[in-house]
Formats: structure tokens, sequence, C-alpha cells
């Protein structure tokens, strides 16, 4: 998939730039804030603390705030945990895997990648503990020495959570630091006052010496290896908290790779939201071209063809093998939930693979933010239609229910939402959100290479 | 199914179980209420039930069979069948459900976090979750039991077939250098029913009259297709009903 970004249809400059050109405009998100910048983290803010106050409403009065009951325990805040996981995989898929493919296309996105990487998994990890009946007693998770000699049920599929969790967080924020060293520097050289201080502290006294551009590049080869299994292993986690159950619908030897493809389809479509957001407010449209949407949307187009395939095993062997239980599931999600099932295959599966077939949406702005859009509000759907149902009729018929949302698991979801996207705001205010390196060394190696009478433009010298 | 497979996990010389009569259930609900007094369980009003969120530990579903006119009603009383592999226990992260050497599935209120994932994983659906902060009205708190914690909001909760009297049994018969003798400790459901319909003992012993009534060719166990091996039986009821 290795291409050059200077396609002729491409609208990379002809005349290539000097250095200090390149740093002003892939830094120029580094500058003080505007007046817009101020109303959207105002806004972002105030969403946030209007979550937070549903949340302090919920731990005040108990979960009957919430519309979980009797059998469905578990609401869209388990929903929103599984979603918020799944997203966080854009990361570990654009940087770590085209980076080990040398797919130079990802240069421009990684950054934002790998950062919305560590907000989602961080937003993720929040779930669990807002939806706990005594929020306050969430360390009795925590395996730690205490005098009771109490210690936690490792053979629990929450506990096998909280440890991948931890660790992916940990791991994914080191990917992303690390990768951001060199630029950190740049930003040191560029900067004054406080950020300079800042900056020269977060970048380890980085002197862009060839010995540390070598540990360097070893060194990011190696994260982006060992960030693979790890991004694997999370979701196939947060799959067996279902498939390790006994609740019919949910007892599934296909659910952890199909919850894996899942994440990767919606972080996927979620990194090309971003890539559009990103391109808007930073004016870079020169670094984010039509052909990355290209990329992208193929990729986008495999994962989903991906999804479906693992969807109709999921319910072909359910319908096939017709066990009343598990037939009522799917029968009673179909019958309850038509239109939101109608949404998430269209969302998951027709549309993006009905537009991503053709080259011309693929490179359509417009085309590319509808379809990567629909995509993720269609994977909030499907981890719905798979936690709730299931739950609503279980094995005894004495006890099917229903659940509905209440206003404060909405207000907390929707301020996951907001506070990702303060986070990521605050970040790319104060961070390099295009890879500064990564990009002009793709523009130092860019070279034309005489081809009978054309030049084609393509990239030299190893990775 | 005698349960004799999972019988290398015990170390207790009781396997405490229970036998439910279904020709001898009349649907009263006897049961319900003297569970209700006998282990501080909640009181809910018509909103709570009306919302899935009543907090009984036993409950008589109750089953309409055949059309009007030849209509019939069957009862069936369930409440925690402490399954021998409980699909509650291995889910819980902080050991909060666990299981004890008498082949019970205790709960441990105070270390409860409400994670709700035993709620989910049990297929019987007799968990239930303290969603309301509950309270006693008066003179109703004076009826409050001492012996058993009176739950917070937040923790799951569910029958323990009144491990509380189990324990006072044990206690005298070791004070006397005695097993606990058949019939001697009862839960409260048992004690109240009026026709003698729940029956409860030891299963450990063959000679015990829970033991001998679950040798019956009419017993059978819910779910028993999903391996759990509770320690409730049933005896098949509807014998004269032809439906």
């Amino acid at each position: 998939m290795s291409e050059s970004s200077g396609q002729p249809d491409g609208t990379t400059p002809a005349i290539a730039k000097s250095a200090g050109q390149l740093n002003d405009e892939l830094l120029s998100s580094l500058r003080p804030p505007t007046l817009r910048w101020y109303l959207l983290a105002i806004f972002l803010g105030g969403v946030v603390a209007w979550g937070l106050a549903a949340f302090t409403y919920q731990v005040m009065n108990g979960m009957y705030v919430t519309g979980t009951n009797r059998p469905v325990m578990w609401g869209i805040y388990i929903v929103g945990f599984v979603f918020w996981v799944g997203l966080s995989h854009s990361g570990t898929m654009v940087s770590s895997i085209l980076r080990l493919s040398r797919a130079n296309w990802r240069r421009p996105i990684l950054r934002a990648a790998e950062a919305m990487t560590v907000f989602c998994i961080a937003v993720a990890g929040l779930f669990p503990l807002i939806h706990l009946g005594r929020n306050w007693t969430f360390f009795y998770m925590i395996p730690y020495p205490n005098q009771r000699g109490l210690w936690p049920n490792f053979r629990s599929a929450l506990l096998w959570d909280m440890t991948a969790i931890t660790a992916y967080i940990i791991g994914s924020s080191l990917f992303l630091y690390m990768g951001m060293l060199p630029d950190l520097a740049v930003a040191r050289d560029r900067s004054h006052g406080w950020r300079r201080k800042l900056y020269g502290v977060l970048a380890c006294g980085w002197r862009g010496s060839a010995h540390e551009w070598s540990v360097y590049h070893k060194a990011s080869t190696l994260m982006a290896a060992l960030i693979i299994p790890v991004a694997v292993s999370v979701h196939s986690i947060v799959a067996w908290d279902f498939a390790v159950t006994v609740v019919p619908g949910w007892h599934s030897t296909i659910f952890p790779p199909y919850f894996v493809i899942g994440a990767i389809l919606s972080g996927v479509a979620a990194v090309i939201t971003l890539m559009i957001v990103i391109r808007r407010a930073f004016r870079l449209e020169e670094y984010l071209t039509p052909l990355h949407f290209d990329n992208m949307g193929k990729l986008l187009l495999v994962i989903s063809l991906l999804w479906s395939y693992a969807y109709f095993v999921e319910v072909q062997t359910t319908w096939y093998a017709h066990e009343p239980i598990e037939w009522e599931v799917f029968s009673f999600m179909a019958g309850r939930y038509t239109f939101p099932l109608l949404l998430m295959l269209a969302g998951n599966s027709i549309l993006p693979i009905a537009t991503m077939c053709f080259r011309r949406l693929r490179r359509s702005i417009g085309v590319m933010l509808a379809v990567s859009l629909l995509v993720n509000v269609a994977m909030f759907i499907e981890r719905f239609l798979i936690i709730v149902p299931s739950l609503s009729h279980k094995n005894m018929p004495f006890v099917w229910g229903s659940y509905s949302p209440s206003w404060v698991e909405i207000s907390v979801n929707i301020a996951a939402l907001a506070g990702f996207a303060l986070l990521f705001t605050l970040f790319a205010k104060f961070f390099p959100i295009v890879a500064v390196t990564d990009v002009r060394e793709l523009e130092v190696r860019k070279a034309g290479v005489r081809l009978g009478r054309t030049e084609i433009p393509s990239i030299v010298g190893k990775e | 199914m005698t349960g004799e497979t999972t019988m290398e996990k015990m170390t207790s010389s009781y396997r405490w179980g229970m036998v439910i009569d279904l020709d001898r259930c009349t649907g009263c609900g006897a049961c319900v209420v003297a569970c209700q007094a006998e282990n501080n369980v909640a009181l809910c009003d018509k909103k709570e039930i009306g919302e899935g969120r009543n907090m009984q530990w036993l409950r008589i579903e109750r089953f309409w069979v055949g059309e009007y006119p030849d209509v019939r009603v069957r009862f069936l009383p369930v409440m925690c069948q402490h399954c021998h592999d409980a699909p509650c226990e291995p889910v819980c992260p902080v050991y909060a459900s666990y299981h004890n050497p008498d082949g019970l599935n205790g709960q441990v209120y105070n270390r409860c976090v409400g994670t709700r994932y035993c709620g989910n994983n049990c297929p019987y659906a007799v968990r239930v979750f303290n969603f309301y902060p509950h309270t006693w009205p008066e003179p109703l708190d004076n009826q409050l039991s001492p012996d058993i914690t009176v739950r917070s909001r937040g923790v799951m909760e569910k029958c323990t077939f009144c491990i509380q009297r189990i324990r006072r049994a044990k206690e005298e018969a070791k004070g006397e250098g005695r097993m606990v003798r058949d019939g001697e400790v009862q839960p409260a459901c048992a004690q109240t029913c009026p026709a003698e319909a729940l029956v409860f003992g030891n299963m450990a012993d063959p000679e015990s009259r829970v033991a001998r009534l679950a040798r019956s060719p009419r017993r059978f166990q819910l779910l028993e297709h999903l391996g759990t091996h509770p320690s409730v039986y049933y005896l098949k009821g509807g014998g004269r009903e032809h439906v």
C-alpha cells in the first residue's frame, strides 16, 4: 500500500518547500488560540460539566435514575464503554499497521490517530466505573495489598478488562509520546516563555543527532509492533465480557474476532471523520489530499466487508440452529428494534460497501464525512443491539423485560463525546497535531525518478 | 444429575438442597411474605415493581395453560437455585459472589461494588439489585432482623436459603457434638408453606427427607441443560390436569 502523497491529482505543491515553511504550516495549530477556539472549548466544557452533574446526581441518589432494571442490568453505559474501546483502535490501526507496512500516506494523520486512541480509551475506561452501583468502592477491583487479605477475582472477565485497558492506556500513551519527541523538540526551538520550558522538559533534551534518530526509529518500529497484540487483546477481552457468560445471544465463539473487526471499522471511520475536521480546522488541505481519503476509503471497504462476513456468520449459525432461547433473542431484537437494526445494517455494511467501491466517491470529502459518521452511529447501535435485547429476553420468560435509557445515561454518554472532543481540542492546541518530522522526512525523500520521458514522483531511501 | 461430579469441591458434610413439589404448590404466596419478613428484604411500592426493580428473593411464576374455558393455572416458585456450578460466581470481580463449603452461593454485601454482572449471568434471573435506597416505615423497622445486614443501595442480593438459620443450627449441633438433624433447620419459605410444597434439608445425607424426595421420578431442575447443577429440585406437577 506504499504510495507517495505526491500524485499528480493530489495537491502537493510543485515546488519543494523549505524546512522552515513546512514547520510553519504544520505547526500552525500551535498559534495563540482564536476566539472561535475559546468558544468551542467553553461549549465542550459546558457539556462535560452537564454530564458530570448528571453523574453526581446518580451517585447521590442511586442507580434507579438510570433505565436499568431486572433483567436488563446493563444499559448504554456499557454500550458506550464498548463503543469507545472500539474507537480507540483507530490509532493502532493507522499508526502501527500502516507504519509496519510502510504506507507513507499515513504520515500526516498518524499523530491525530494516536492521540485519538489515548483519549478514546481514557473515556472508555470511565464507563465501567460510572456504571457501578457503588462507584465509591471501585478500588475493590484493584489488586492492592491489604490487611484483610482480600484479592480481586481474576477469573472474572471484568478483571481481564481492567488489566487490558490499563495496559492499553499506558501502551498507547507511550506510543503517542515517543512518536512526538522530535516534534516536541521542533516546537521547543520555535517557542518562547513557559511554552519553551514545557516543550523543553517534554522533549527530554532531544537534539536530533544521528544516534538519537537511529534509536528512535528502532524504538518506534518495536513499539508499533508491540501495540498491535495489546489492541487485539483489549477488544477480544471486551468481547469475552459477553462471550464467557451463559446469556443467550452473548455466548458466542465468534464474538472476539467479530468485536475486533467492529472496533477497527469504527476506528477507521473515526479517523476519516477526524481527518476531515483537522484538514478543515488547521488548513491542511495540502497535506491531507484526496489520495489519503482514497486509501482510507479502501481500508474502510475491506473492514466493512469483513464486518459483514462476521455478522452474517453469527446470525446464520443462530438461525440455522434455531435454538429456541437464542432465536427468541434475535426475533425480539428484530421486532422491537427494527429501525435501529436496519440502520445498523445500512450504516455498517450496505452503504460503506456500495460507496467505497467507487474511486470518485472515496475522493469526495462530503461522501467520506457522511459515510464515516454513519458507520459510527451504526456501530453504537450494533453494540446496543448486542447488549440490550439479549438481557431483555433471557432464559426465564417470566422475567422478560425491556430497557430505555434515562436522561442521566444519555447525558453522560453525550458528555463522554464532548469530553473526548475537548481533550482533543486542547491537545491540538498545545501539541503538534501533525507529525512534523514524519512529513518532513517524506518531503526530503521525495524525488522524481525518470522513466523514459516522464518523471514519476517516488520515495527514495529506506525507511 | 445428583451432582456427584461436583462433590470434590465440597469439604463439608452438608450439602443443602430443596425440593419443591409443584403438585402441592397452591400459589398462595406465603413463602414470599415469609422470606420478605425473615431476610430484611426491602418493601417495594407499585412504581418500583412496575419498573422491574422489585426486591423479592423468591417469586411465584404464574402460567396460564390452555384456552378459555379450559384454563388451568400453574405456579412455579423460583428462588436462587444455589447452583454447584453457578454462573454468577466466576464473573464477580471482587468475590462478593462466592461458593461456600456447604454448597451455597454466598453473597458478601459489603464487598459488592455493583457491577451487576452476576445478575446478567444468572440464567434464573433471581438476583435482585438495590436500585433504590430503601427505608422501613414505622413500625416495620422494629421487625428488621439483627442477624442480617440491611443492604444499602447499589448492592446485589438474593436468596441465601436463610443462611443465618443454617449457621445457628450448625453451631448448636456442634456444641452438642452432633450433625444437624433432618428437619431441624428450615428456611422461612419452607417453614411457612401451608401445603408443605417446599422441603429443605441436607442432600449429602441419602436418608434425609429432601434427598429421598429428590430421587422421585417426577424430579427435574430448571434449565438443566445449562449444566449449572442447581441445589433446588422440582417435582413435576399437573398430573391431574391433562394439559
